[in-house]
């Protein structure tokens, strides 16, 4: 087998994953602490304010890569729900839901900077446009999945119905991203596209390292909280022992 | 790929194609009343009734803002470049507010056309610059930098 189909393979084991993400977690967290501390640093003392919303646009630094977290985690897990599915792999579903709570930790940090910068800039802490609304929603899917893992006591069966609410779910996702094409919105519109930026890049670039930096913050938790999980599922199985 | 596997990815698929039809459908029939605002030209054609409250959208027209000399009481003309609306506001406005800004107006039309205000947003744009960028814009011709280009 060639190895790049074997890696696949492995990852389908609970033991390989095990030892594989134990490897790779500290490197995730080394990744996120040093993008996290020059992203900050850049987006807090160099970037320079705006020249309409002064200060307040560095609630930006956090509340866009939160935001793009939230639909990305979604967006994975609907992913890792239909491979889970189709090919019942259990690494998979454990992947799907560790990721759960995560996502919806940050669709909360995106609505609550949100609101924070809004009351300055619009005038109010909260509106129901299509974007807001959209986001909450994005928020009740994330908890409708975790309840209804919770639901059940075989966590098999649990991470099947989870996981087809997660593809259920992912609708959302283009409803959230085109809100503010398709209809008229409070919030603005997209200033990252294929066309290029409306940001300056004085503080485009603190933004994207933001941004990459909880990407790290994403890996490392999930693959913690993943195996913690399977420890738990396994812990009579003799791999678990024999490592205990 | 083995016919149980088959299966599923089948019915998986058909699942999300359903969900996804069924998701366009409704937002196609609900994309009336999805709009959080409407603009000074829906206003004209669809000659909405006096004392119905909606939203109002678009930019404070260049020139137009007179404030009261007692009161917070402040008069603008919201423009979309087809239409325009003249509001008349009585509260604090917001710091974005100004002219060339977008803004959205809560309210309702008075009988003699005008629309009376009882909350006003500003809108922000997708636009973030340093104000030093903003000036050479606004230097090199541009009146309003935040007219986007």
């Amino acid at each position: 087998m060639n190895r790049f189909i074997l890696f696949f393979h492995n990852t389908g084991s609970p033991p390989w994953f095990y030892r594989f993400s134990g490897k790779l977690i500290p490197w995730l967290w080394l990744g996120f602490a040093v993008l996290t501390v020059i992203g900050l640093y850049m987006g807090l003392f160099l970037a320079p304010p705006d020249y309409q919303q002064g200060e307040s646009v560095r609630i930006m630094y956090l509340h866009v890569p939160a935001a793009w977290l939230s639909m990305m985690i979604f967006g994975l897990m609907a992913i890792m729900g239909f491979i889970a599915l189709v090919w019942r792999i259990r690494v998979m579903e454990v992947l799907m839901i560790s990721s759960a709570p995560i996502g919806a930790a940050f669709t909360v940090i995106a609505l609550i900077t949100g609101s924070l910068w809004g009351r300055p800039t619009w005038g109010t802490y909260w509106v129901w446009d299509a974007r807001l609304t959209s986001e909450l929603v994005l928020l009740f899917l994330y908890f409708g999945v975790i309840a209804l893992y919770n639901a059940y006591d075989e966590p098999r069966k649990a991470a099947r119905a989870a996981s087809l609410m997660a593809i259920v779910g992912v609708v959302n996702l283009p409803i959230i991203h085109y809100s503010v094409l398709w209809w008229n919105t409070l919030h603005q519109g997209s200033s990252i596209g294929t066309s290029g930026s409306g940001i300056h890049p004085s503080m485009l670039w603190p933004l994207l390292i933001m941004a990459i930096a909880s990407k790290f913050f994403y890996g490392a938790n999930l693959l913690s909280r993943a195996r913690l999980q399977l420890l738990k599922q396994d812990h009579r199985k003799r791999w678990v022992r024999e490592l205990l | 790929m083995t016919p149980t596997r088959k299966r599923r990815l089948i019915a998986v698929l058909v699942i999300i194609v359903g969900v996804g039809a069924a998701a366009t459908v409704a937002i196609k029939s609900l994309n009336e009343n999805m709009l959080f605002f409407v603009s000074p030209t829906d206003v004209e054609e669809q000659s909405l009734p006096a004392g119905k409250r909606f939203r109002l959208g678009g930019l404070v027209a260049g020139g137009s803002v007179t404030r009261d000399s007692e009161g917070l009481a402040v008069k603008f003309v919201v423009t979309d470049g087809l239409a325009s609306v003249d509001v008349i506001y009585d509260g604090i406005l917001p710091d974005l507010f100004r002219e060339g800004q977008g803004v959205i107006a809560i309210g309702e039309l008075h009988p003699d056309g005008h629309f009376n205000a009882a909350e006003v947003l500003a809108k922000h744009d997708e636009n973030y610059m340093p104000p030093e960028v903003a000036d050479a814009l606004e230097k090199a011709g541009h009146t309003n930098a935040s007219d986007g280009q």
